[in-house]
């Protein structure tokens, strides 16, 4: 009987309006034939359903194409993409890159227009941040920075987005209600894990570039409590060291993805949605500034890390 | 999902959610505490304080911000289910 009244209520969230209540005939079974009236049996499986992604790689079946459910995409093993992540980040990065090209073939020392008041306002900010924060003497920081922060803001940015919007949209244009689309690159670990270990390879790079590699490994070794500890130390370095790729990797993601799931809870509401939605959305407004702004921070931080002599 | 490992999953989504939220309230109040606190000493490094305050944040929320992620695929996309 729960079981019943979870489908219907399920069922009356995602038609939002559209369709009315059609009977599930069976738990996990899709019974509508096109993407306005896609129908789930429970709420986990809406969630479940908007957590999956648009991935491409070999099917059973033996020939390459898309995923429709979660384990043929599991099956799929290590070379499999998830189109839908990499084509929303590029597009948004060239956007960014496109955006900031423009102004600066514009720029004018007279009165400036608004977008380059706004991309003034960005550089000037980063550029105090790293003025403040980095030490060493590199020109290729605050380049980084920017583009860091301005990249993984506009990727959260997607986040305000209502959730089954994109999906929709590209489930009607793909003619397929079943294929899974999620837009919101920064809740998919591989992208954040992406960002971070090219700056940890940059700190690599950065740490040998300037300390030499016996620096490098010598601060590794040496640092805390001299030569004479040296397992102490590497066993008290090395997780410090190795942690910050992946603290910066899951930051990102667990905040993204923690806010995508609740507006997908929220999504569940029905009618009331809107009413949860606002407040949740307003906060967000703190934290997608927020995360982009502490990825660049820490970038910068563990950079100038890099650049300093023990 | 079987009804032991779906109590057993919300049991511990439950503890982690608990927890996590009451480490991290606690640490909190003592940062926004401490900040208020030495911007009314020195209002002159508020902006500076700030700047800090945000990054300390960071630190202070990614144990619990993962714990509520890893709660979060343990309710919707459990692992042993």
């Amino acid at each position: 009987m729960a079981e019943a009244a979870q489908a219907a209520e399920a069922a009356e969230a995602s038609a939002a309006g559209e369709a009315a209540l059609t009977t599930v005939t069976e738990a996990g079974e899709h019974v509508a034939d096109h993407a306005e009236a896609a129908q789930y049996a429970t709420g986990g499986e809406y969630i479940g359903h908007h957590l999956g992604f648009l991935t491409y790689g070999k099917l059973p079946d033996g020939h390459w194409g898309f995923a429709h459910t979660e384990e043929e995409a599991a099956d799929m093993g290590f070379w499999s993409v998830h189109v839908d992540t990499m084509a929303i980040s590029v597009i948004l990065g060239l956007f960014f890159l496109g955006l900031f090209l423009s102004v600066s073939r514009k720029v004018t020392s007279g009165v400036p227009g608004g977008l380059q008041n706004f991309v003034e306002l960005l550089v000037e900010f980063v550029q105090s941040n790293v003025n403040t924060t980095f030490h060493g003497k590199n020109d290729f920081i605050a380049p980084l920075a920017l583009t860091i922060f301005c990249w993984i803001f506009l990727m959260n940015l997607l986040d305000l987005v209502p959730v089954d919007l994109i999906p929709l949209a590209v489930q009607a244009a793909a003619q397929d209600p079943h294929i899974f689309f999620k837009a919101v690159p920064t809740t998919d670990v591989n992208i954040t894990a992406g960002l971070s270990i090219s700056v940890f390879l940059l700190i690599l790079y950065y740490s040998v570039k300037v300390k030499g590699l016996g620096g490098f490994l010598g601060e590794l070794a040496f640092q805390p409590f001299g030569k004479w500890a040296l397992p102490l130390n590497l066993v008290m370095e090395l997780p410090a060291f190795l942690a910050k790729p992946v603290s910066l990797a899951l930051r990102l993601f667990g905040n993204l993805f923690a806010g995508e799931v609740i507006f997908l809870i929220i999504a569940l509401l029905g009618y009331w949605q809107a009413f949860l939605h606002v407040p949740w959305a307003i906060f967000h407004l703190l934290v997608i500034p927020l995360q982009a702004y502490l990825f660049m921070m820490l970038t910068i931080v563990y950079l100038n890390q890099a650049h300093q002599h023990h | 999902m079987e009804p032991t490992i779906a109590a057993a999953t919300l049991i511990a989504a439950a503890l982690i959610f608990g927890i996590c939220g009451a480490g991290t309230a606690v640490a909190f109040g003592n940062l926004g505490g401490k900040l208020i606190e030495s911007s009314a000493r020195q209002p002159e490094l508020a902006p500076r304080l700030q700047t800090q305050f945000f990054l300390v944040a960071g630190f202070v929320d990614v144990i619990s911000i993962i714990g509520v992620g890893m709660a979060m695929l343990f309710i919707f996309a459990n692992p042993f289910a």
